[in-house]
């Protein structure tokens, strides 16, 4: 047998007290896909920069074909052949696709005067090369985040590349972007190019890698071949413990007040005659393809579609909800999709995020209350188990599911009756996206809160809801208890409505 | 209406090239003396030093960054070059504007040291060095006013001279300066810098995102100082070539003028987010400036209306280019 391609041996590295990795050991053979898995915070990062010769490590070793390679850095990791994708793709927005793509080859070279032509012959080289077709005269800004990658790829591919590591590349593509993804991918496969897949998506893994090594908190905890994994060992192995998987039953009593009663609410063009009814301690998964109105349902439940018609109840009274301000007094409260742009205030620390909705109700003449808002919200930060030693850390530094935990916090300082979610575990890796689960189940128990989960994730919907709604092009076409569906039945509605 | 805002982000030069074609036509309807080749002339001759400026200005905001510093840079270098001249006693052309644009290079990369070394913003850094350079030049070198008797006559003379001349209907004749050949040179040399060599790709690199012009393997600090480098030679430059054109070296010169040659850079189309810009375009923004404030005074408008013109031209043109930009910020 030849000697793998890149192997490490009993890697470690430490920052400061911090050990980042520990006797991590791991080898890539030819044109193999490897994945490399784990949490966030779990390492792969710190991993990538150690084979890409970002950082040296403090133990072990790296072997290139079987031999040693000592104080790898960023030219000669690039030299032996491995380049990096990262997350960002580190394109120029401003230039068109073909001067991203010759930029770094006419400076490897050391030009200084720039041909266009040469510019544009470069470029289509390398975009043959991927077998894809791109408008190289396009600026990269206008291209969507499958073509940005796809220029990301090419541009890596240009220096023939041995190993292509790539960061989480499929974090803000769609199901057919993927699929898309993952064909130029095994074609890079097949010319002999090795590639290390870094991710936390389980499906994703299973389906595109060969082997598979799983770090956590710096060790790894499993590696193998993919037919040795399903996704509840990978699971285990990333969290470390088992994740329930069982079922949210709702025991209420169904002949209840309901929570929210909606009838005959229509929007022309979004909502058709949608009726539905929410009775305390459910949790309802509203399910749908895009522009099916789910999201538009959830805006106007939460007072951002005034002028809507039909008839809305809470608790048995009826109400008009023309403005975020009356939904917020009805207690209805609204976790959005894209928490980054729509949810958090990035600049601000998590304390100032969690107050941010409170801010009337702990005023006393226009003058917030200092130590009584410091309270609320270290309460909160402890009831929302967030990852934090103190509330005046940015929010920047907590990761996606810590982050998702303040917004869902922030809601629950006002006591609301009804929490809409929208996508509540996008971007929320597998230990995170339990314990908000384990959290909106608990809330909705304890506190007789309603909750509308709106999610693409099926899976999600069918574990944590006990109801699972289904729109489509702004119509309610089906009301299914979840304990009667599962996911092959869910997907398969969706896919005869497409 | 996609497919112009895509055109437009592509070609912004056509936009601010129509706002120009529209000006002109209107003011010329409403006043036919404005096609006179003396107006045209004086149009196009006060549109020099404003211009070189804003080339000055261009290679900062393409870079992510904006400069306020240029006109006092511009100032000191005109004011130290000619107080130098008459002290010596001293009459030239090459090498006091050698001397202008030193000082100009001097001061920038003071600038670029502060912005690369220690990660400021450029708009407090270029505010700061150019509070600080005004001050100085009053303060140390002086206040008084050196007037046409004592403006060294060579210097005076090479900027009064005319390409060619014209005599127009009413018999008298209308020279254009040899001044705005001058300024198509240095316009023309800058855009072959930013278009055709790898430091001006690198420029418009460093405004698409310094994280990435790093990991591709640009040399940042080496760029950073040639555009701030760059930028204060072209002050000192214009500085010293706006006294020989008015024939006076005023220390108290100039103030205010970057937000006219700001207004015209971002008019040009360039963004204030960086990265997108062009020579062309710049150009156009300020012959466009220029011919609107420079028209008020044919159009019966009182002058002191020209402000409030500016002011409302940085805010249109910025409005533009948000909605131009929105996508990539949204």
């Amino acid at each position: 047998m030849t000697a793998p391609l890149i192997e490490l041996r009993h890697i470690g590295k430490s920052f400061a007290a911090v050990r980042a990795l520990d006797d991590v050991s791991l080898s890539i053979g030819r044109g193999e896909i490897h994945c490399l898995a784990g949490e966030n915070g779990s390492g792969k990062s710190t991993l990538i920069k150690v084979i890409s010769g970002v950082w040296q490590p403090d133990q072990g070793e790296i072997l290139i074909d079987g031999q040693p390679v000592g104080g790898l850095t960023p030219r000669s990791a690039i030299a032996h052949g491995v380049q990096v994708i990262y997350q960002d793709f580190s394109l120029f927005p401003n230039l068109s696709v073909a001067e991203n793509l010759a930029l770094s080859s006419e400076l490897q070279e050391g030009r200084k005067l720039v041909s266009w032509r040469r510019v544009r012959r470069i470029a289509a080289e390398a975009i043959a090369k991927l077998g894809v077709d791109l408008d190289l005269d396009a600026l990269v800004e206008t291209l969507p985040t499958a073509g940005k990658q796809l220029v990301a790829i090419a541009r890596a591919l240009m220096s023939d590349p041995r190993l292509l590591i790539m960061d989480e590349p499929t974090t803000a593509l769609t199901g057919r972007e993927v699929e898309a993804l993952f064909r130029v991918v095994r074609d890079i496969q097949s010319r002999g190019i090795a590639v290390l897949f870094v991710s936390h998506k389980m499906r994703e893994m299973l389906e595109i890698s060969e082997r598979l090594t799983v770090i956590r908190s710096g060790r790894v905890v499993a590696a193998g071949p993919i037919s040795e994994f399903d996704e509840n060992k990978i699971t285990r192995a990333m969290t470390g413990q088992e994740i329930a998987a069982e079922g949210y039953r709702w025991n209420g009593d169904p002949r209840g007040k309901p929570l929210l009663e909606v009838a005959a609410l229509s929007i022309p063009g979004q909502l058709e005659n949608i009726a539905l009814r929410i009775m305390p301690g459910e949790i309802v998964g509203v399910s749908g393809l895009l522009g099916s109105g789910r999201t538009e349902l959830a805006l106007t439940l939460f007072g951002m579609k005034p002028g809507y018609q039909g008839r809305v109840r809470i608790d048995g009274r009826e109400v008009r909800l023309d403005s975020v301000q009356e939904a917020i007094g009805h207690g209805i409260a609204y976790v959005p999709e894209d928490r980054l742009t729509e949810g958090l205030f990035l600049t601000q620390t998590i304390d100032r995020n969690m107050l941010v909705t409170s801010h009337d109700r702990l005023s006393r003449g226009g003058v917030m209350q200092g130590g009584r808002a410091a309270r609320e919200a270290s309460g909160m930060i402890r009831e929302m188990a967030i990852a934090t030693p103190t509330g005046d850390r940015p929010v920047t530094q907590l990761s996606g599911g810590n982050q998702q935990r303040v917004v869902i916090g922030r809601w629950l300082m006002n006591d609301p009756r009804l929490l809409i979610l929208n996508g509540p575990t996008v971007g929320v890796d597998v230990g995170s996206k339990a314990g908000i689960h384990r959290k909106i189940r608990e809330l909705a128990q304890s506190r007789g809160l309603g909750v509308l989960m709106i999610s693409d994730d099926l899976p999600e919907l069918v574990d944590h809801c006990n109801r699972i709604l289904v729109l489509h092009r702004g119509r309610l076409v089906s009301d299914t208890p979840a304990a009667e569906t599962n996911e092959a039945k869910l997907s398969e509605m969706l896919g005869a409505l497409a | 209406m996609r497919s112009l805002a895509l055109a437009l982000r592509r070609h912004p030069e056509w936009m601010v090239a129509a706002v120009l074609v529209v000006a002109v036509v209107t003011i010329g309807l409403i006043n036919p003396v404005f096609w006179q080749p003396a107006n045209i002339f004086s149009l196009l001759r006060a549109s020099v030093i404003t211009g070189i400026l804003a080339l000055a200005v261009l290679l900062v905001m393409l870079s992510g960054g904006i400069d306020v510093s240029f006109p006092a840079f511009a100032i000191a270098a005109m004011y130290l070059t000619v107080r130098a001249m008459v002290a010596w006693g001293f009459d030239g052309v090459l090498l006091p504007f050698a001397m202008a644009t030193a000082i100009g290079i001097g001061l920038g990369l003071v600038n670029a040291a502060f912005v690369h070394y220690l990660r400021m913003i450029p708009l407090i850094v270029t505010l700061g060095t150019g509070t600080a350079v005004r001050g100085f030049i009053l303060g140390v070198v002086g206040t008084s006013q050196i007037n046409i008797d004592q403006m060294p006559p060579l210097l005076i003379n090479f900027a009064r001279q005319d390409l060619f001349t014209v005599t127009q209907a009413d018999g008298s004749p209308a020279g254009l300066s040899a001044m705005v050949l001058l300024y198509a040179v240095i316009a023309l040399l800058v855009h072959l810098m930013l278009r055709h060599t790898m430091m001006g790709r690198s420029i418009y690199a460093l405004g698409g995102g310094e994280e990435a012009a790093r990991r591709v393997g640009f040399n940042t600090r080496r760029t950073t100082f040639f555009i701030y480098g760059l930028a204060g030679a072209l002050a000192g430059f214009a500085g010293l070539l706006h006294g020989a054109m008015i024939w006076t070296a005023n220390p108290r010169d100039m103030v205010g003028l970057e937000l006219d040659v700001i207004a015209a850079v971002v008019l040009g189309g360039a963004s204030i987010f960086g990265g997108r810009g062009s020579v062309i375009g710049t150009m156009l923004g300020v012959l466009t400036l220029v011919v609107i404030t420079n028209s008020l005074i044919i159009l019966g408008v009182d002058t002191t209306w020209q402000r409030v013109v500016v002011g409302l031209i940085v805010i249109a043109a910025t409005a533009a280019t948000a909605w131009r930009d929105r996508k990539r910020i949204a």
